[in-house]
Protein backbone atom coordinates (compact mmCIF):
# COMPACT_ATOMS: atom_id res chain seq x y z
CA UNK A 1 0.00 0.00 0.00
CA UNK A 2 2.73 2.41 1.02
CA UNK A 3 4.52 1.52 -2.20
CA UNK A 4 1.52 2.58 -4.25
CA UNK A 5 1.33 5.88 -2.41
CA UNK A 6 5.04 6.38 -2.91
CA UNK A 7 4.65 5.67 -6.61
CA UNK A 8 1.78 8.15 -6.82
CA UNK A 9 3.76 10.80 -4.97
CA UNK A 10 6.73 10.24 -7.26
CA UNK A 11 4.51 10.42 -10.35
CA UNK A 12 2.80 13.60 -9.11
CA UNK A 13 6.11 15.23 -8.36
CA UNK A 14 7.71 14.55 -11.71
CA UNK A 15 4.72 14.37 -14.05
CA UNK A 16 1.44 15.78 -12.81
CA UNK A 17 2.65 18.97 -11.14
CA UNK A 18 5.08 20.02 -13.89
CA UNK A 19 2.61 19.08 -16.64
CA UNK A 20 -0.16 21.09 -15.02
CA UNK A 21 2.07 24.15 -14.94
CA UNK A 22 3.40 23.60 -18.46
CA UNK A 23 -0.10 22.86 -19.73
CA UNK A 24 -1.40 26.13 -18.30
CA UNK A 25 1.38 28.05 -20.03
CA UNK A 26 0.69 26.30 -23.34
CA UNK A 27 -3.04 26.86 -22.94
CA UNK A 28 -2.59 30.62 -22.48
CA UNK A 29 -0.31 30.78 -25.51
CA UNK A 30 -2.61 28.61 -27.63
CA UNK A 31 -5.60 30.77 -26.64
CA UNK A 32 -3.89 33.78 -28.21
CA UNK A 33 -3.13 31.82 -31.37
CA UNK A 34 -6.66 30.50 -31.61
CA UNK A 35 -8.23 33.93 -31.09
CA UNK A 36 -6.11 35.49 -33.81
CA UNK A 37 -6.96 32.59 -36.09
CA UNK A 38 -10.67 32.84 -35.34
CA UNK A 39 -10.92 36.58 -35.91
CA UNK A 40 -8.13 37.51 -38.30
CA UNK A 41 -8.19 34.13 -40.00
CA UNK A 42 -4.50 33.38 -40.17
CA UNK A 43 -1.97 31.35 -38.21
CA UNK A 44 0.19 33.90 -36.44
CA UNK A 45 3.76 32.62 -36.42
CA UNK A 46 4.92 35.70 -34.54
CA UNK A 47 3.05 34.63 -31.41
CA UNK A 48 6.06 32.92 -29.77
CA UNK A 49 8.21 35.98 -30.27
CA UNK A 50 5.40 38.23 -29.11
CA UNK A 51 5.55 36.20 -25.90
CA UNK A 52 9.31 36.74 -25.80
CA UNK A 53 8.88 40.47 -26.31
CA UNK A 54 6.32 40.82 -23.54
CA UNK A 55 8.43 38.73 -21.18
CA UNK A 56 11.49 40.81 -22.02
CA UNK A 57 9.67 43.97 -20.95
CA UNK A 58 8.61 42.23 -17.74
CA UNK A 59 12.23 41.24 -17.04
CA UNK A 60 13.56 44.73 -17.67
CA UNK A 61 10.95 46.30 -15.41
CA UNK A 62 11.56 43.58 -12.80
CA UNK A 63 15.26 44.46 -12.74
CA UNK A 64 14.38 48.11 -12.40
CA UNK A 65 12.05 47.41 -9.49
CA UNK A 66 14.65 45.17 -7.88
CA UNK A 67 17.23 47.93 -8.14
CA UNK A 68 14.77 50.26 -6.46
CA UNK A 69 14.13 47.71 -3.79
CA UNK A 70 10.46 47.41 -4.69
CA UNK A 71 9.02 43.94 -4.30
CA UNK A 72 5.97 42.01 -3.20
CA UNK A 73 7.75 39.14 -1.40
CA UNK A 74 7.00 36.32 -1.07
CA UNK A 75 5.50 36.70 -4.56
CA UNK A 76 7.90 37.31 -7.45
CA UNK A 77 8.55 40.91 -8.43
CA UNK A 78 7.74 39.92 -12.01
CA UNK A 79 4.08 39.87 -11.08
CA UNK A 80 4.31 43.57 -10.31
CA UNK A 81 6.05 44.15 -13.63
CA UNK A 82 3.54 42.06 -15.59
CA UNK A 83 1.19 44.97 -16.43
CA UNK A 84 4.11 46.73 -18.11
CA UNK A 85 4.90 43.59 -20.09
CA UNK A 86 1.28 43.34 -21.18
CA UNK A 87 1.35 46.97 -22.22
CA UNK A 88 4.57 46.44 -24.17
CA UNK A 89 3.27 43.36 -25.95
CA UNK A 90 -0.02 45.08 -26.82
CA UNK A 91 1.82 48.10 -28.20
CA UNK A 92 4.16 46.07 -30.38
CA UNK A 93 1.25 43.90 -31.61
CA UNK A 94 -0.73 46.99 -32.57
CA UNK A 95 2.30 48.50 -34.29
CA UNK A 96 2.78 45.25 -36.25
CA UNK A 97 -0.91 45.25 -37.17
CA UNK A 98 -0.81 48.88 -38.30
CA UNK A 99 2.44 48.49 -40.22
CA UNK A 100 1.96 45.03 -41.72
CA UNK A 101 -1.31 43.16 -41.32
CA UNK A 102 -3.68 46.05 -41.95
CA UNK A 103 -2.24 46.49 -45.41
CA UNK A 104 -3.00 42.88 -46.33
CA UNK A 105 -6.46 43.13 -44.77
CA UNK A 106 -7.25 46.03 -47.05
CA UNK A 107 -5.95 44.02 -50.00
CA UNK A 108 -8.14 41.12 -48.86
CA UNK A 109 -5.09 38.90 -49.20
CA UNK A 110 -5.29 35.14 -48.85
CA UNK A 111 -4.53 33.64 -45.41
CA UNK A 112 -1.23 32.20 -46.65
CA UNK A 113 0.01 35.73 -47.41
CA UNK A 114 -0.80 36.72 -43.83
CA UNK A 115 1.07 33.67 -42.55
CA UNK A 116 4.18 34.58 -44.52
CA UNK A 117 3.89 38.19 -43.35
CA UNK A 118 3.64 36.95 -39.78
CA UNK A 119 6.86 35.01 -40.32
CA UNK A 120 8.44 38.32 -41.26
CA UNK A 121 7.06 39.95 -38.11
CA UNK A 122 8.39 36.96 -36.19
CA UNK A 123 11.93 37.55 -37.46
CA UNK A 124 11.67 41.25 -36.69
CA UNK A 125 10.58 40.62 -33.10
CA UNK A 126 13.18 37.90 -32.84
CA UNK A 127 15.89 40.42 -33.74
CA UNK A 128 14.53 43.19 -31.55
CA UNK A 129 14.38 40.96 -28.47
CA UNK A 130 17.92 39.63 -29.01
CA UNK A 131 19.17 43.14 -29.68
CA UNK A 132 17.74 44.50 -26.44
CA UNK A 133 18.23 41.69 -23.96
CA UNK A 134 20.61 39.32 -25.74
CA UNK A 135 20.20 35.67 -26.74
CA UNK A 136 21.19 34.23 -23.35
CA UNK A 137 19.29 32.74 -20.49
CA UNK A 138 17.91 35.25 -18.00
CA UNK A 139 16.68 34.28 -14.57
CA UNK A 140 14.30 36.77 -13.03
CA UNK A 141 12.32 34.74 -10.53
CA UNK A 142 12.60 35.92 -6.95
CA UNK A 143 10.41 35.58 -3.87
CA UNK A 144 9.74 32.29 -2.14
CA UNK A 145 10.94 29.25 -4.09
CA UNK A 146 8.57 26.60 -2.83
CA UNK A 147 5.03 26.35 -1.69
CA UNK A 148 5.92 23.00 -0.21
CA UNK A 149 9.31 21.34 -0.48
CA UNK A 150 10.15 17.71 -1.09
CA UNK A 151 11.39 17.32 2.47
CA UNK A 152 8.41 19.08 4.06
CA UNK A 153 6.02 16.86 2.18
CA UNK A 154 7.89 13.74 3.26
CA UNK A 155 7.90 14.80 6.89
CA UNK A 156 4.26 15.74 6.71
CA UNK A 157 3.09 12.43 5.25
CA UNK A 158 5.83 10.04 6.34
CA UNK A 159 6.18 8.74 2.78
CA UNK A 160 9.47 7.83 1.15
CA UNK A 161 8.74 10.13 -1.75
CA UNK A 162 7.71 13.76 -1.66
CA UNK A 163 5.81 16.17 -3.87
CA UNK A 164 7.53 19.50 -4.21
CA UNK A 165 5.39 22.35 -5.50
CA UNK A 166 7.34 25.37 -6.58
CA UNK A 167 5.71 28.69 -6.03
CA UNK A 168 5.93 29.51 -9.73
CA UNK A 169 4.04 26.34 -10.62
CA UNK A 170 1.20 27.14 -8.24
CA UNK A 171 1.23 30.74 -9.42
CA UNK A 172 1.04 29.61 -13.06
CA UNK A 173 -2.03 27.50 -12.46
CA UNK A 174 -3.78 30.15 -10.36
CA UNK A 175 -3.09 32.95 -12.83
CA UNK A 176 -4.13 30.73 -15.74
CA UNK A 177 -7.45 29.91 -14.08
CA UNK A 178 -8.11 33.60 -13.33
CA UNK A 179 -7.18 34.75 -16.84
CA UNK A 180 -9.15 32.03 -18.59
CA UNK A 181 -12.25 32.67 -16.45
CA UNK A 182 -12.02 36.38 -17.18
CA UNK A 183 -11.60 35.70 -20.90
CA UNK A 184 -14.59 33.36 -21.06
CA UNK A 185 -16.73 35.76 -19.10
CA UNK A 186 -15.73 38.46 -21.57
CA UNK A 187 -16.46 36.35 -24.65
CA UNK A 188 -19.76 34.97 -23.37
CA UNK A 189 -21.27 37.89 -21.52
CA UNK A 190 -20.10 41.23 -22.84
CA UNK A 191 -21.30 43.00 -25.95
CA UNK A 192 -17.78 43.33 -27.34
CA UNK A 193 -16.99 39.70 -26.56
CA UNK A 194 -20.13 38.51 -28.30
CA UNK A 195 -19.40 40.69 -31.30
CA UNK A 196 -15.97 39.01 -31.51
CA UNK A 197 -17.59 35.59 -31.50
CA UNK A 198 -20.09 36.74 -34.10
CA UNK A 199 -17.31 38.10 -36.30
CA UNK A 200 -15.41 34.84 -35.97
CA UNK A 201 -18.55 32.83 -36.71
CA UNK A 202 -19.78 34.67 -39.81
CA UNK A 203 -17.86 37.72 -40.93
CA UNK A 204 -20.31 38.86 -43.63
CA UNK A 205 -23.31 38.66 -41.36
CA UNK A 206 -21.38 40.47 -38.61
CA UNK A 207 -20.78 43.32 -41.04
CA UNK A 208 -24.48 43.30 -41.99
CA UNK A 209 -25.31 43.59 -38.29
CA UNK A 210 -23.21 46.73 -38.01
CA UNK A 211 -20.30 45.19 -36.08
CA UNK A 212 -17.22 47.35 -36.61
CA UNK A 213 -14.43 45.11 -37.97
CA UNK A 214 -11.62 47.50 -36.99
CA UNK A 215 -12.73 47.46 -33.39
CA UNK A 216 -13.00 43.68 -33.32
CA UNK A 217 -9.48 43.38 -34.74
CA UNK A 218 -8.15 45.91 -32.23
CA UNK A 219 -9.66 44.12 -29.25
CA UNK A 220 -8.43 40.78 -30.57
CA UNK A 221 -4.83 42.00 -30.71
CA UNK A 222 -5.09 43.50 -27.26
CA UNK A 223 -6.32 40.22 -25.81
CA UNK A 224 -3.93 37.99 -27.78
CA UNK A 225 -0.91 40.13 -26.87
CA UNK A 226 -1.94 40.26 -23.20
CA UNK A 227 -2.27 36.49 -23.15
CA UNK A 228 1.13 36.19 -24.84
CA UNK A 229 2.81 38.41 -22.24
CA UNK A 230 1.17 36.53 -19.36
CA UNK A 231 1.98 33.09 -20.80
CA UNK A 232 5.57 34.13 -21.54
CA UNK A 233 6.14 35.56 -18.08
CA UNK A 234 4.72 32.48 -16.36
CA UNK A 235 6.86 30.21 -18.52
CA UNK A 236 9.94 32.31 -17.82
CA UNK A 237 9.29 32.29 -14.09
CA UNK A 238 8.69 28.56 -14.07
CA UNK A 239 11.69 27.66 -16.23
CA UNK A 240 13.86 30.47 -17.52
CA UNK A 241 13.78 33.11 -20.22
CA UNK A 242 15.69 32.47 -23.42
CA UNK A 243 14.49 34.01 -26.70
CA UNK A 244 15.14 30.84 -28.70
CA UNK A 245 13.06 28.70 -26.32
CA UNK A 246 10.11 31.00 -26.87
CA UNK A 247 10.41 30.61 -30.61
CA UNK A 248 10.43 26.84 -30.09
CA UNK A 249 7.26 27.05 -28.03
CA UNK A 250 5.41 27.86 -31.26
CA UNK A 251 5.21 24.17 -32.15
CA UNK A 252 3.58 22.87 -28.95
CA UNK A 253 1.31 25.93 -28.85
CA UNK A 254 0.11 25.43 -32.40
CA UNK A 255 -0.27 21.73 -31.74
CA UNK A 256 -2.40 22.59 -28.70
CA UNK A 257 -4.58 25.01 -30.65
CA UNK A 258 -5.10 22.53 -33.50
CA UNK A 259 -5.66 19.47 -31.31
CA UNK A 260 -8.37 21.35 -29.45
CA UNK A 261 -9.90 22.71 -32.66
CA UNK A 262 -8.47 25.96 -33.90
CA UNK A 263 -10.73 28.96 -33.41
CA UNK A 264 -12.30 27.34 -30.33
CA UNK A 265 -11.07 28.92 -27.08
CA UNK A 266 -12.09 25.92 -24.98
CA UNK A 267 -10.18 23.68 -27.37
CA UNK A 268 -6.97 25.65 -26.87
CA UNK A 269 -7.10 24.97 -23.14
CA UNK A 270 -7.82 21.25 -23.48
CA UNK A 271 -5.21 21.04 -26.24
CA UNK A 272 -2.62 22.74 -24.02
CA UNK A 273 -3.02 20.09 -21.34
CA UNK A 274 -3.15 17.23 -23.85
CA UNK A 275 0.17 18.33 -25.33
CA UNK A 276 1.79 19.04 -21.96
CA UNK A 277 0.77 15.73 -20.45
CA UNK A 278 1.81 13.78 -23.55
CA UNK A 279 5.18 15.47 -23.62
CA UNK A 280 5.90 14.93 -19.94
CA UNK A 281 4.56 11.38 -19.66
CA UNK A 282 6.40 10.21 -22.77
CA UNK A 283 9.73 11.71 -21.78
CA UNK A 284 9.54 10.64 -18.12
CA UNK A 285 11.78 7.78 -16.95
CA UNK A 286 9.52 5.27 -15.23
CA UNK A 287 12.28 3.17 -13.64
CA UNK A 288 11.75 4.25 -10.05
CA UNK A 289 7.98 4.46 -10.48
CA UNK A 290 7.85 0.82 -11.61
CA UNK A 291 10.23 -0.26 -8.82
CA UNK A 292 7.56 0.78 -6.37
CA UNK A 293 4.75 -0.99 -8.13
CA UNK A 294 6.32 -4.22 -9.39
CA UNK A 295 7.68 -7.13 -7.35
CA UNK A 296 11.44 -6.91 -6.82
CA UNK A 297 12.35 -9.58 -9.35
CA UNK A 298 10.44 -7.80 -12.11
CA UNK A 299 11.90 -4.37 -11.42
CA UNK A 300 13.39 -2.85 -14.57
CA UNK A 301 17.09 -2.18 -14.96
CA UNK A 302 16.78 0.38 -17.72
CA UNK A 303 15.37 3.89 -17.39
CA UNK A 304 12.07 2.87 -19.03
CA UNK A 305 11.95 6.19 -20.81
CA UNK A 306 9.95 6.11 -24.04
CA UNK A 307 11.71 9.13 -25.52
CA UNK A 308 14.66 11.18 -24.40
CA UNK A 309 13.75 14.72 -23.31
CA UNK A 310 15.84 16.00 -26.20
CA UNK A 311 13.05 14.78 -28.45
CA UNK A 312 10.17 16.32 -26.54
CA UNK A 313 9.20 18.49 -29.49
CA UNK A 314 8.75 15.36 -31.56
CA UNK A 315 5.80 14.53 -29.32
CA UNK A 316 3.85 17.66 -30.23
CA UNK A 317 4.86 17.20 -33.83
CA UNK A 318 3.56 13.63 -33.98
CA UNK A 319 0.32 14.60 -32.24
CA UNK A 320 -0.08 17.49 -34.67
CA UNK A 321 0.41 15.29 -37.72
CA UNK A 322 -1.91 12.56 -36.43
CA UNK A 323 -4.67 15.05 -35.60
CA UNK A 324 -4.39 16.73 -38.99
CA UNK A 325 -4.64 13.33 -40.69
CA UNK A 326 -7.37 11.76 -38.57
CA UNK A 327 -9.50 14.64 -37.34
CA UNK A 328 -8.38 17.93 -38.85
CA UNK A 329 -11.10 19.87 -37.03
CA UNK A 330 -9.67 18.90 -33.63
CA UNK A 331 -11.51 17.82 -30.50
CA UNK A 332 -13.99 20.71 -30.43
CA UNK A 333 -14.67 20.93 -34.17
CA UNK A 334 -12.70 24.03 -34.98
CA UNK A 335 -11.90 25.25 -38.44
CA UNK A 336 -9.82 23.23 -40.86
CA UNK A 337 -6.49 24.83 -41.66
CA UNK B 1 -42.81 57.91 -55.68
CA UNK B 2 -42.04 54.83 -53.68
CA UNK B 3 -40.26 54.71 -50.34
CA UNK B 4 -37.36 52.64 -51.67
CA UNK B 5 -36.44 52.74 -55.32
CA UNK B 6 -33.53 51.40 -57.33
CA UNK B 7 -33.95 53.27 -60.55
CA UNK B 8 -32.55 52.32 -63.96
CA UNK B 9 -29.79 50.31 -62.34
CA UNK B 10 -26.96 49.20 -64.64
CA UNK B 11 -23.90 47.33 -63.46
CA UNK B 12 -22.29 44.01 -62.56
CA UNK B 13 -19.43 42.44 -60.65
CA UNK B 14 -16.69 43.96 -62.79
CA UNK B 15 -17.13 42.09 -66.07
CA UNK B 16 -20.16 42.42 -68.32
CA UNK B 17 -23.24 44.22 -66.97
CA UNK B 18 -25.68 41.89 -65.30
CA UNK B 19 -28.29 44.57 -64.66
CA UNK B 20 -29.31 46.62 -67.65
CA UNK B 21 -31.42 49.54 -66.61
CA UNK B 22 -33.64 47.60 -64.27
CA UNK B 23 -35.91 49.36 -61.80
CA UNK B 24 -37.12 47.92 -58.49
CA UNK B 25 -39.32 49.77 -56.05
CA UNK B 26 -41.30 49.12 -52.91
CA UNK B 27 -43.38 51.16 -50.51
CA UNK B 28 -43.90 50.89 -46.76
CA UNK B 29 -46.41 48.22 -45.88
CA UNK B 30 -45.90 46.51 -49.22
CA UNK B 31 -44.34 43.28 -50.39
CA UNK B 32 -42.42 43.47 -53.64
CA UNK B 33 -41.20 40.23 -55.19
CA UNK B 34 -38.55 39.82 -57.84
CA UNK B 35 -39.01 36.71 -59.95
CA UNK B 36 -37.57 35.46 -63.20
CA UNK B 37 -35.62 32.61 -64.77
CA UNK B 38 -32.19 31.50 -63.56
CA UNK B 39 -29.48 34.00 -64.39
CA UNK B 40 -31.96 36.86 -64.83
CA UNK B 41 -30.15 38.92 -62.22
CA UNK B 42 -32.78 38.67 -59.48
CA UNK B 43 -30.35 38.40 -56.59
CA UNK B 44 -28.03 40.84 -58.27
CA UNK B 45 -30.80 43.42 -58.47
CA UNK B 46 -31.46 43.03 -54.78
CA UNK B 47 -27.77 43.23 -53.94
CA UNK B 48 -27.54 46.39 -56.03
CA UNK B 49 -30.35 47.97 -54.01
CA UNK B 50 -28.42 47.05 -50.87
CA UNK B 51 -25.12 48.43 -52.15
CA UNK B 52 -23.29 45.16 -52.53
CA UNK B 53 -22.31 45.93 -56.08
CA UNK B 54 -21.22 49.09 -57.82
CA UNK B 55 -23.71 50.63 -60.18
CA UNK B 56 -22.42 52.17 -63.37
CA UNK B 57 -25.66 53.99 -63.93
CA UNK B 58 -28.87 54.58 -62.08
CA UNK B 59 -29.47 55.42 -58.46
CA UNK B 60 -30.97 54.10 -55.26
CA UNK B 61 -33.13 56.32 -53.09
CA UNK B 62 -34.53 55.64 -49.64
CA UNK B 63 -37.22 58.10 -48.62
CA UNK B 64 -35.92 61.43 -49.81
CA UNK B 65 -32.21 60.58 -49.65
CA UNK B 66 -29.98 59.33 -52.41
CA UNK B 67 -28.11 56.36 -50.92
CA UNK B 68 -26.37 55.21 -54.12
CA UNK B 69 -22.92 55.92 -52.67
CA UNK B 70 -23.46 54.27 -49.27
CA UNK B 71 -21.84 51.00 -48.23
CA UNK B 72 -24.11 48.15 -47.12
CA UNK B 73 -23.13 48.82 -43.49
CA UNK B 74 -24.19 52.45 -43.81
CA UNK B 75 -27.47 51.38 -45.39
CA UNK B 76 -28.11 49.20 -42.33
CA UNK B 77 -27.73 52.35 -40.23
CA UNK B 78 -30.28 54.04 -42.52
CA UNK B 79 -32.83 51.37 -41.62
CA UNK B 80 -32.35 48.70 -44.27
CA UNK B 81 -32.00 45.07 -43.23
CA UNK B 82 -30.80 42.25 -45.43
CA UNK B 83 -31.19 38.51 -44.99
CA UNK B 84 -28.73 36.64 -47.21
CA UNK B 85 -29.77 33.40 -48.85
CA UNK B 86 -27.09 31.22 -47.23
CA UNK B 87 -25.12 31.36 -43.98
CA UNK B 88 -27.53 33.93 -42.64
CA UNK B 89 -27.24 33.02 -38.95
CA UNK B 90 -24.36 32.90 -36.46
CA UNK B 91 -24.33 29.11 -36.33
CA UNK B 92 -22.20 28.81 -33.20
CA UNK B 93 -24.20 31.29 -31.18
CA UNK B 94 -27.50 30.83 -29.38
CA UNK B 95 -30.77 32.07 -30.87
CA UNK B 96 -30.91 34.86 -28.33
CA UNK B 97 -27.33 35.91 -29.06
CA UNK B 98 -28.16 35.96 -32.77
CA UNK B 99 -30.94 38.42 -32.05
CA UNK B 100 -28.69 40.47 -29.78
CA UNK B 101 -26.11 40.71 -32.55
CA UNK B 102 -28.84 41.82 -34.93
CA UNK B 103 -29.46 44.74 -32.59
CA UNK B 104 -25.74 45.51 -32.27
CA UNK B 105 -26.12 49.06 -33.53
CA UNK B 106 -28.83 49.91 -31.06
CA UNK B 107 -27.92 51.37 -27.71
CA UNK B 108 -31.46 51.48 -26.30
CA UNK B 109 -33.43 48.70 -24.65
CA UNK B 110 -33.86 45.86 -27.12
CA UNK B 111 -36.00 43.59 -24.96
CA UNK B 112 -39.29 44.89 -26.41
CA UNK B 113 -38.18 44.19 -29.97
CA UNK B 114 -36.95 40.77 -28.91
CA UNK B 115 -40.33 39.98 -27.39
CA UNK B 116 -41.98 41.05 -30.65
CA UNK B 117 -39.73 38.69 -32.58
CA UNK B 118 -40.54 35.90 -30.16
CA UNK B 119 -44.26 36.65 -30.61
CA UNK B 120 -43.85 36.47 -34.36
CA UNK B 121 -41.78 33.26 -34.18
CA UNK B 122 -42.84 31.47 -30.95
CA UNK B 123 -40.55 28.53 -31.66
CA UNK B 124 -37.54 30.82 -31.27
CA UNK B 125 -38.56 31.74 -27.73
CA UNK B 126 -38.60 28.05 -26.93
CA UNK B 127 -35.16 27.51 -28.42
CA UNK B 128 -33.59 30.77 -27.35
CA UNK B 129 -30.66 29.09 -25.59
CA UNK B 130 -29.94 26.63 -28.39
CA UNK B 131 -27.21 27.20 -30.97
CA UNK B 132 -28.70 28.47 -34.23
CA UNK B 133 -26.64 25.94 -36.21
CA UNK B 134 -28.47 23.07 -34.51
CA UNK B 135 -31.92 24.20 -35.67
CA UNK B 136 -33.87 22.90 -38.67
CA UNK B 137 -33.75 24.80 -41.97
CA UNK B 138 -37.09 26.52 -41.43
CA UNK B 139 -36.23 27.53 -37.87
CA UNK B 140 -32.88 28.86 -39.02
CA UNK B 141 -34.66 31.06 -41.55
CA UNK B 142 -36.82 32.38 -38.74
CA UNK B 143 -33.69 33.22 -36.76
CA UNK B 144 -32.28 34.96 -39.83
CA UNK B 145 -35.42 37.04 -40.33
CA UNK B 146 -35.64 37.72 -36.60
CA UNK B 147 -32.04 38.92 -36.51
CA UNK B 148 -32.77 41.35 -39.34
CA UNK B 149 -35.88 42.67 -37.58
CA UNK B 150 -33.92 43.49 -34.45
CA UNK B 151 -32.64 46.74 -35.95
CA UNK B 152 -36.28 47.86 -36.30
CA UNK B 153 -35.72 48.40 -40.02
CA UNK B 154 -37.99 50.31 -42.37
CA UNK B 155 -37.01 47.98 -45.23
CA UNK B 156 -36.54 44.23 -44.97
CA UNK B 157 -34.81 42.50 -47.86
CA UNK B 158 -34.97 38.73 -48.19
CA UNK B 159 -32.89 36.73 -50.64
CA UNK B 160 -34.84 33.52 -51.36
CA UNK B 161 -36.12 33.03 -47.81
CA UNK B 162 -37.82 29.74 -48.69
CA UNK B 163 -34.87 28.10 -50.45
CA UNK B 164 -34.51 24.54 -49.21
CA UNK B 165 -37.48 24.43 -46.85
CA UNK B 166 -40.54 22.18 -47.13
CA UNK B 167 -43.80 23.53 -48.68
CA UNK B 168 -45.53 23.61 -45.29
CA UNK B 169 -42.70 25.63 -43.77
CA UNK B 170 -42.75 27.88 -46.83
CA UNK B 171 -46.46 28.72 -46.35
CA UNK B 172 -45.80 29.39 -42.70
CA UNK B 173 -42.88 31.69 -43.52
CA UNK B 174 -44.97 33.60 -46.06
CA UNK B 175 -47.67 34.07 -43.42
CA UNK B 176 -45.11 35.56 -41.09
CA UNK B 177 -43.79 37.81 -43.83
CA UNK B 178 -47.35 39.09 -44.37
CA UNK B 179 -47.56 39.84 -40.66
CA UNK B 180 -44.30 41.76 -40.83
CA UNK B 181 -45.62 43.74 -43.79
CA UNK B 182 -48.72 44.68 -41.82
CA UNK B 183 -46.52 46.45 -39.28
CA UNK B 184 -45.65 48.93 -42.01
CA UNK B 185 -42.28 47.61 -43.09
CA UNK B 186 -41.38 47.60 -46.77
CA UNK B 187 -40.43 44.08 -47.85
CA UNK B 188 -38.41 43.29 -50.92
CA UNK B 189 -37.69 39.69 -51.73
CA UNK B 190 -36.28 37.45 -54.40
CA UNK B 191 -38.14 34.18 -54.81
CA UNK B 192 -37.57 30.93 -56.63
CA UNK B 193 -41.10 29.78 -55.78
CA UNK B 194 -42.59 32.42 -58.06
CA UNK B 195 -46.25 31.43 -57.94
CA UNK B 196 -46.54 31.30 -54.16
CA UNK B 197 -44.51 34.46 -53.77
CA UNK B 198 -46.62 36.45 -56.26
CA UNK B 199 -49.66 35.29 -54.31
CA UNK B 200 -48.66 37.42 -51.36
CA UNK B 201 -46.98 40.17 -53.36
CA UNK B 202 -48.35 43.69 -53.72
CA UNK B 203 -45.93 44.24 -56.56
CA UNK B 204 -44.08 41.83 -58.76
CA UNK B 205 -41.08 42.40 -60.98
CA UNK B 206 -40.34 39.85 -63.65
CA UNK B 207 -36.70 40.21 -64.68
CA UNK B 208 -35.14 38.71 -67.79
CA UNK B 209 -31.44 39.19 -68.57
CA UNK B 210 -31.18 42.12 -66.21
CA UNK B 211 -34.15 44.04 -67.61
CA UNK B 212 -37.70 44.55 -66.40
CA UNK B 213 -39.93 42.36 -68.54
CA UNK B 214 -43.21 42.70 -66.63
CA UNK B 215 -44.05 44.92 -63.69
CA UNK B 216 -47.46 44.78 -62.10
CA UNK B 217 -49.34 43.79 -58.98
CA UNK B 218 -48.81 40.21 -57.92
CA UNK B 219 -52.41 39.38 -58.74
CA UNK B 220 -52.20 40.83 -62.23
CA UNK B 221 -48.98 39.01 -63.01
CA UNK B 222 -50.52 35.72 -61.90
CA UNK B 223 -53.44 36.42 -64.19
CA UNK B 224 -51.29 37.47 -67.15
CA UNK B 225 -51.31 34.51 -69.61
CA UNK B 226 -47.91 35.41 -71.03
CA UNK B 227 -46.28 35.51 -67.60
CA UNK B 228 -47.96 32.23 -66.71
CA UNK B 229 -46.79 30.53 -69.87
CA UNK B 230 -43.20 31.75 -69.80
CA UNK B 231 -42.36 31.99 -66.13
CA UNK B 232 -44.85 30.10 -64.03
CA UNK B 233 -44.97 26.87 -65.98
CA UNK B 234 -48.46 27.26 -67.47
Amino acid sequence: MIDILNALALFSNFVIVPALAYGSQLALGALGITLVFGILRFANFAHGDLMAFGTMVVILVTWLFQSWGIGIAPLPTALLALPFGILGAVMIALVADRAVFRFYRKQKSKPIIFVIASVGVMFMLNGIVRFIIGPDDQAFADGARFLITFREFKELTGLGEGIAVRQTQALTVVVAILVVSALFWFLQRTRTGKSMRAYSDNEDLALLSGIDPDRVVLVTWIIAASLAAIAGTLYGLDKSFKPFTYFQLLLPMFAAAIVGGIGQPLGAIVGGFVIAFSEVTITYAYKKFLRYLLPDDMAPDTLVQLLSTDYKFAVSFIILVVVLLVRPTGIFRGKVI
Amino acid sequence: MSFLIGEAMTGGYGGADILRGCTIEVDRGEIAVIVGPNGAGKSTAMKAVFGMLNLREGQVRLGDTDITGLSPQDRVKQGMAFVPQTSNVFAGMSVQENLEMGAFLRRDDISVTMEQVFELFPILAEKRAQAAGELSGGQRQQVAVGRALMTQPSVLMLDEPTAGVSPIVMDELFDRILEIRNTGIAILMVEQNARQALNIADRGFVLVTGENRFTDTGEALLANPEVRRSFLGG
